[in-house]
C-alpha cells in the first residue's frame, strides 16, 4: 500500500491502471479531463498495458467501449456532464448489452447557462437506463469504489455497467491523502475478466440482434433480475475488498448518527462531508440529528431507506439537481420507497448544492433546523433569494 | 481445368430476410466469400439489421455486432482495440453501414475512424437512400430520384441536391486503400477484397447495392441494372492506394447514360433535359477520374509529401 496525495481524477485513473482495464476510449470535457491525461501518462510509459482510443465524441467513445467490451475486453471511460448526455443513446445500449464497463462521471451542471460547477442533474437524466450508479465522498473512496464496480459489473450474477460519480472539482480537482492498494492486492481482488463470450470471432455469433414483442420483453426482465442480485453481489464484493485493504465504505446507505434521531437529512456526494460535522455540533447541543449517505443510487437501496425510516421522525433529502418531478430526484425514490412501509415519517426534498453553489454548514444547519420546526414543507429550495427580481 | 474467380465458400446462409434481388444481400455474401471465416462484422441499423434475420437466428456465419446507426466508426475501432488487448491477430474487422450511417449520420464517426486510422475495412453499401425505413431520401441520393421525401407532384421533381462524393470524403483521410465494388462484377469484386484483406490500416469499399422496391425495378433486373450502372459510368469501378488511382474496369466508349436510368421507375418522371443534364455530369466525373488516374501514374510532387500508410499484411 502506498500513500499518495491524489485527486479524485487521479484516483480514478490510479484505479483504471489497478484494474488493468484493457481498452480505454475518452473525449475531454471539463472537468473530466485530468482522468484521461493521467491514463495517457500510464499508457505512455508502460504502467498500464491497454488500448487506448482516442476518439472524437462522447458517443464514440461509448461505442468503441460497448464494442470492445463485447468481445470480452475489460473497459473504462469518463466524461461528464454535456458529454454523458450526447452518450444517451449509448448509455441505454450499454446495459441492454449486458456489457460490464465502468465510467468515471464528474458530475457538472448541464447548461444552457454554460456551468462547469458540481450538480447531479448529468447522472439524474441517465439513472433509468441500466446502469448501476455510485455517489463518492471523498477520493479514497473513488478509487475504492472503481476498483468494486469492476468485480461487480464483471461478476456473472450482475453484468452491467457501473458509472462511479464525483462532484466537479469539490472532489475532481481538490487533494487528498488516498491509500492505493498494491497491484499485487488488487490482482488478488481483481482476476482477469472472464470474456462472458457471446461474441466470438470464427463462429456464427451475434450480439444486439433485433427481436419482436414476443421476445423483447424477456431481455428487459433478465436485466431487471440481474439489477435485483446487485445488493446481494455488492455486499460480497465489499467484504472481500475489505479483506483485501482494510476499508469498507458502509454499504448502499451509509447512517450516521441516526439512533432516535428526530430529523435525519439524506445526502449523495462532498455535501455529506459538511453535514456529517453539522450532526456533530448539532448532537452536542442537545438536537438529535442524524444523516444518512446515499452512496448507490441504482439499484435504489429500498430496504435500507425503510430500515432508516422505521427509527426516525423526520427526513429530508438533500438533492443536488432540479428534475422537474414532484420532488428532487433522490427524494421521490425515498418517498416511493417508504410509500409500502408501515412506518412512514415525514419526508421533505431539499435543492441544495444546484449548479456547483457551496452546500455551507449554514444550509445545512437550516435544513435540519427546518425538518426540527414541526411545520415540515414537502419541497423547499435552499439559498434562493426569492425577492431578486429578473428582467425579460 | 479453369481457376475459379469466386471463392466457393459461402458465409451467408439461405433464410436471410431480404428483398428478392438485394443488391445489399449480395455485397454482403460475395464480401464474406472474399474475408472469410475470420471476420466480425458490425452492422448499424440499416436493412442488414433486418436481413441478418431477428434472434435467436442469424444469417451470418461470423460474428455480428450490431450498434446504433451513427457509431459504426466507433464501434470498429472498439473491435479492433479489444482483439489486438487479447492478442487476436488473424481477425478481418469490418463495419458494414448503408449510406445513410456512413455518408449522412455515421460521417462523423466514419471520420474519426479514418483518422485515427483503424485497422478495419469501412463498407458502404449504397442503396441511395434510406430503405429500411421505406425509402427516404439521403446524401448519397443521387439528383432528380424519386424517393419518398423527395416525391414527384406539383412542384416537386424529385431530389433537387447532388449525390454526396463519399470517395472524395474518405480519400481526404488519405486511407490504406479506397474502391468502389459492385456486385454485377463479381470477379473484380473479389480481387479488390482479397488486395483489401492482405493490408493494414484503415480501408474503404464504397459497394453498389441496387434496392429493386427503392429504385423501382423488376427484381430479377438487379445485375442489369448494376452492370448499367458501371457501363454507362454512373458507378466507375476503381482503386485509389496511397495517391495512385486505378480504373478496374473501363469498357471502350460508355453506354448512353439515358439506358441506367430508364431501366429504373424512380427516374421515370426526368425530362430528357435532366437526362442530358445527368448525362453530362457523368461524362465529367468520368473524364476527372480518367484524368486523375492520368496524374496518378506520373510522378507528383504531392505523392511525396502524402505518406501513404503501410500496407505490409500481418
Amino acid at each position: 500500500m502506498t500513500k499518495m496525495v491524489l485527486s479524485g481524477n487521479s484516483a480514478q485513473a490510479h484505479a483504471a491502471r489497478l484494474a488493468r482495464v484493457q481498452v480505454i476510449s475518452a473525449y475531454p470535457i471539463t472537468p473530466q479531463t485530468s482522468i484521461v491525461e493521467k491514463i495517457a501518462d500510464f499508457v505512455a510509459t508502460g504502467a498500464l498495458k491497454a488500448q487506448y482510443i482516442k476518439v472524437e465524441s462522447e458517443h464514440s467513445a461509448l461505442q468503441v467501449v460497448v464494442s470492445a467490451s463485447g468481445l470480452g475486453a475489460r473497459t473504462y471511460t469518463a466524461t461528464s456532464s454535456h458529454g454523458l448526455l450526447l452518450m444517451h443513446e449509448l448509455v441505454h445500449w450499454a446495459s441492454g448489452a449486458r456489457a460490464p464497463i465502468v465510467m468515471g462521471v464528474i458530475n457538472r451542471a448541464v447548461g444552457p447557462p454554460w456551468n462547469i460547477g458540481a450538480d447531479h442533474t448529468d447522472t439524474m437524466s441517465q439513472r433509468d437506463t441500466g446502469w448501476i450508479q455510485f455517489y463518492a465522498e471523498s477520493n479514497q473512496e473513488v478509487l475504492d469504489t472503481v476498483l468494486m464496480s469492476f468485480r461487480l459489473a464483471e461478476h456473472p450474477d450482475v453484468r452491467l455497467p457501473v458509472m462511479v460519480t464525483e462532484d466537479a472539482f469539490y472532489l475532481s480537482h481538490t487533494l487528498e491523502p488516498v491509500e492505493v492498494p498494491d497491484q499485487d492486492v488488487v490482482d488478488g481482488f481483481l482476476p482477469p475478466r472472464e470474456p462472458h463470450a457471446v461474441l466470438v470471432p470464427g463462429t456464427a455469433s451475434r450480439l444486439g440482434s433485433f427481436t419482436g414483442p414476443d421476445r423483447y420483453v424477456d431481455f428487459r426482465w433478465e436485466e431487471a433480475k440481474a439489477m435485483e442480485r446487485v445488493p446481494a453481489t455488492l455486499a460480497r464484493v465489499e467484504e472481500e475488498y475489505r479483506r483485501a485493504t482494510g476499508r469498507y465504505h458502509g454499504g448502499p446507505l451509509e447512517t450516521y448518527r441516526t439512533d432516535d434521531a428526530d430529523a435525519v437529512l439524506v445526502t449523495m456526494g462532498t455535501s455529506t462531508t459538511t453535514a456529517r460535522a453539522v450532526v456533530d455540533e448539532m448532537r452536542a447541543v442537545g438536537k438529535k440529528v442524524g444523516l444518512a449517505k446515499l452512496r448507490l443510487f441504482r439499484p435504489f437501496p429500498n430496504e435500507e431507506v425503510r430500515a432508516l425510516a422505521a427509527t426516525v421522525g423526520r427526513l429530508g433529502v438533500v438533492d443536488r439537481s432540479y428534475t422537474f418531478g414532484p420532488m428532487g430526484a433522490a427524494a421521490t425514490e425515498v418517498s416511493a420507497a417508504l410509500y409500502p412501509s408501515p412506518r412512514r415519517p415525514s419526508v421533505t426534498g431539499f435543492y441544495a448544492g444546484v449548479g456547483g453553489r457551496d452546500v455551507t454548514p449554514h444550509v445545512v444547519r437550516r435544513m435540519y433546523d427546518t425538518l426540527l420546526s414541526g411545520t415540515v414543507p414537502e419541497v423547499h429550495w435552499e439559498d434562493i433569494e426569492e425577492e431578486v427580481a429578473v428582467d425579460g | 481445368m479453369a481457376k475459379l474467380t469466386i471463392p466457393a465458400q459461402e458465409l451467408m446462409y439461405s433464410g436471410h430476410a431480404a428483398c428478392p434481388g438485394c443488391g445489399a444481400a449480395l455485397a454482403m455474401r460475395l464480401l464474406l466469400k472474399g474475408l472469410g471465416p475470420r471476420t466480425v462484422v458490425s452492422v448499424p441499423a440499416c436493412c442488414w439489421t433486418v436481413i441478418a434475420t431477428p434472434y435467436p437466428t442469424t444469417a451470418l456465419g461470423v460474428a455480428m455486432l450490431d450498434n446504433p446507426i451513427e457509431a459504426t466508426g466507433a464501434s470498429i475501432s472498439g473491435i479492433r482495440a479489444a482483439l489486438d488487448a487479447m492478442g487476436e491477430k488473424d481477425v478481418t474487422v469490418v463495419g458494414f453501414a448503408g449510406d445513410g450511417g456512413t455518408a449522412d449520420i455515421g460521417l462523423q464517426a466514419l471520420s474519426g475512424m479514418l483518422e485515427r486510422g483503424t485497422n478495419a475495412i469501412f463498407v458502404m453499401y449504397d442503396n441511395e437512400a434510406y430503405m429500411n425505413t421505406g425509402v427516404q431520401r439521403s446524401g448519397a441520393t443521387p439528383q432528380g430520384a424519386w424517393t419518398t421525401t423527395t416525391p414527384v407532384e406539383g412542384a416537386e421533381h424529385g431530389k433537387p441536391e447532388a449525390k454526396k462524393d463519399v470517395m472524395a470524403i474518405v480519400l481526404a483521410h488519405h486511407p490504406t486503400y479506397a474502391a468502389t465494388l459492385n456486385p454485377a462484377f463479381p470477379e473484380d469484386f473479389e480481387r479488390k477484397v482479397e488486395k483489401a484483406k492482405g493490408m493494414v490500416g484503415p480501408r474503404f469499399f464504397h459497394i453498389f447495392a441496387p434496392c429493386a422496391p427503392g429504385w423501382r425495378f423488376d427484381s430479377e433486373k438487379t445485375i442489369a441494372v448494376g452492370r448499367l450502372a458501371t457501363d454507362t459510368g454512373v458507378f466507375p469501378l476503381y482503386e485509389v492506394e496511397g495517391d495512385r488511382y486505378h480504373i478496374t474496369r473501363k469498357s471502350g466508349t460508355l453506354k448512353p447514360v439515358e439506358e441506367y436510368l430508364s431501366a429504373q421507375g424512380r427516374f421515370r418522371h426526368l425530362t430528357p433535359r435532366d437526362v442530358a443534364a445527368v448525362s453530362e455530369h457523368v461524362h465529367r466525373t468520368w473524364e476527372r477520374l480518367l484524368a486523375r488516374e492520368r496524374e496518378s501514374m506520373t510522378s507528383s510532387p504531392l505523392a511525396a509529401v502524402s505518406a501513404p500508410r503501410a500496407t505490409a499484411a500481418t
